[in-house]
């Protein structure tokens, strides 16, 4: 006898039809909720802002009245921090994974370091930012500078440059590192000209993605104490400064008394939409480039 | 009935006692009662084994047998492997290379490896061979272009390269990039060439270029050779062990491997009774 009634499963066919489709339609409205709200949120924002944007709104320096106000130190602030974001992070994380993929014996003081950095990765940016006050602002004297803002920042996007240069130099193959290792290259030339160059697509895909983070980051720096309206536009990394997250932040919170400033809010919020998205299709690029060659 | 393979080399005296070679020939490695373990696992047991100058030296024995350990001993690229454990001596040139104060980096710029799947860089051609080189800081253009050609003419390669010298090695074939990495093995000017496997992951034509090449570069170097094909050491190899279980059963001239074996076990492994 079959176990299998054809005839039975013919009828329950409808049924199971039914759920099937269910499924699909439950997973693709899911998929949709995220995007509507995107779409609506791009719409508000640039209805709110796009008719501010102009040459004098993004070079002119910050005011109190809407008509005159610019972002032009915003920007020249969010180019110094990531000034010192990126090498501090780039050398500290690389040489991290590095020396965890690398160097470090498989054990238990290694898989130790590298769960915490994978925790570190779940730690709140403020927690970062306060951190940032009372090491860089205030114990070395540095005050709400760039270079203390960035080095926080740096500390904040760490993780993820770690991570994802672990992930890269782990996918180099080993046959790649023998080859290197039986012709009697010693470790540092192995990394150098082989294991890095072969990595390398994937660190800096982590490295534009850590800095695209960073980019947008706000509370850290308003905990460091950036001040809501600074006019000077900084000239290095040892100036006061302001960046565009933060005076979006600013803005938004005052549109109760001026609501021209809800504006000024979304038009900062559409350039740094633009930058971010710059940055990321660079990260893509990159991948899709350089996507596995052996 | 063990198989009989003609072979090419009439000067081989079958009878010469091989674990101390009577030849007038210099021994380049001397492995005296090496024992290795990995974790608890004991790999090779024992070993006992003289590798002559300007011979072929095949090591054959069914898979797990020790023989990829054994040859990877011997420029000691094993101690990739964490856990691993040695005792024993092995004498390159009459020096013991498992002494630390005998370095690795030395020891492989004296002994090239061949793998067993083709492992180019993902560079140009021109590249790869010139890596070696490089790393031991030849920085010449002059000189580095001169290795190149020859490497690659020594590795009977260079006439299909020559005119893309500078794409990515990733283009070839795979046997023409097994050729491309002996090239870039002889680049480095070895006294030894180990070969684990070379043809493993080759085509039979592919497979005859490489062990025609082995044959010549015979020549001017000495070559141990892993290989899981009893046909390919009978062809090319002077001098055949047989591992199993992690032990040298039998070593001797490959013809009398393949004709007489003094063990019974040999004789299995050769007529295909098992492995």
């Amino acid at each position: 006898m079959k176990y299998v009634d054809t005839e039975q499963v013919h009828k329950k066919m409808g049924s199971r039809q039914i759920a099937n489709n269910l499924a699909k339609t439950l997973f693709f409205l899911a998929t949709l909720f995220g995007l509507a709200v995107l779409i609506v949120l791009i719409y508000r924002v640039l209805a709110d802002g796009l008719s501010w944007i102009n040459m004098d709104f993004l070079m002119n320096r910050l005011s109190t009245d809407p008509e005159k106000a610019g972002i032009w130190g915003a920007i020249t602030g969010t180019f110094w921090l990531m000034l010192v974001v990126a090498p501090v992070t780039m050398i500290l994380g690389i040489g991290t994974a590095i020396y965890l993929e690398e160097y470090a014996a498989k054990g238990r003081v290694s898989s130790f370091i590298k769960t915490n950095i994978a925790n570190l990765a779940g730690v709140p940016s403020v927690v970062f930012g306060i951190l940032g006050l009372t090491v860089f602002a205030r114990a070395l004297d540095l005050g709400s500078v760039v270079f203390a803002g960035g080095l926080t920042m740096a500390l904040l996007v760490l993780p993820v440059v770690v991570v994802a240069s672990q992930e890269a130099i782990r996918a180099v193959p080993q046959f790649l590192r023998e080859a290197s290792y039986g012709m009697g290259a010693t470790k540092w030339q192995t990394i150098k000209n082989v294991v890095l160059p072969a990595a390398l697509p994937g660190i800096l895909t982590g490295v534009i993605l850590a800095l695209s983070r960073a980019i947008g980051e706000t509370a850290p720096l308003v905990v460091i104490g950036i001040p809501a309206l600074l006019i000077p536009v900084p000239d290095g990394i040892f100036d006061k400064f302001t960046i565009l997250p933060v005076q979006i932040y600013y803005w938004t919170i005052d549109s109760a008394l001026i609501a021209e400033y809800a504006n000024l809010a979304a038009a900062t919020i559409v350039i740094l939409l633009i930058v971010l998205f710059v940055m990321n299709s660079i990260a893509i690029l990159i991948r899709n480039k350089f996507q596995k060659r052996y | 009935m063990p198989v009989v393979i003609e072979k090419t080399n009439p000067n081989v005296n079958k009878e010469s006692i091989i674990q101390n070679p009577a030849e007038n020939k210099k021994v380049v490695y001397n492995t005296k009662d090496l024992n290795l373990w990995y974790g608890e696992g004991h790999a090779l047991k024992n070993i006992n084994l003289a590798i002559n100058e300007n011979e072929i030296t095949a090591i054959i024995g069914p898979s797990g047998c020790g023989k990829s350990t054994y040859i990877k001993t011997l420029n000691r690229m094993v101690e990739l492997v964490p856990s691993v454990k040695i005792s024993g001596e092995i004498l390159y040139r009459e020096r013991n290379i498992l002494d630390k104060s005998f370095k690795v980096e030395d020891l492989r710029t004296n002994v090239g490896m061949v793998f067993q799947k083709p492992n180019p860089f993902p560079k140009s051609i021109y590249e790869n061979v010139a890596y070696g080189p490089k790393i031991h800081g030849i920085r010449d253009k002059k000189i580095l272009d001169e290795i190149v050609e020859k490497s690659l003419r020594g590795a009977a390669i260079w006439d299909e390269v020559k005119d893309r010298l500078n794409q990515n090695a990733y283009g070839l074939s795979g046997g023409q990039q097994q050729r491309l990495c002996i090239a870039r093995c002889l680049a480095i000017e070895p006294d030894v060439i180990l070969m684990d496997e070379p043809t493993s992951a080759l085509d039979p034509i592919s497979t005859l270029k490489i062990e025609e090449l082995v044959q010549e570069l015979k020549e001017a170097f000495s070559i141990t050779i892993v290989t899981h094909n009893m046909q390919q050491a009978a062809r090319i190899s002077d001098k055949t062990a047989f591992f199993l279980n992690g032990e040298v059963i039998e070593f001797a001239n490959t013809d009398k491997i393949f004709s007489t074996p003094s063990d019974k076990r040999t004789e299995d492994y050769i007529t295909g009774r098992f492995g």
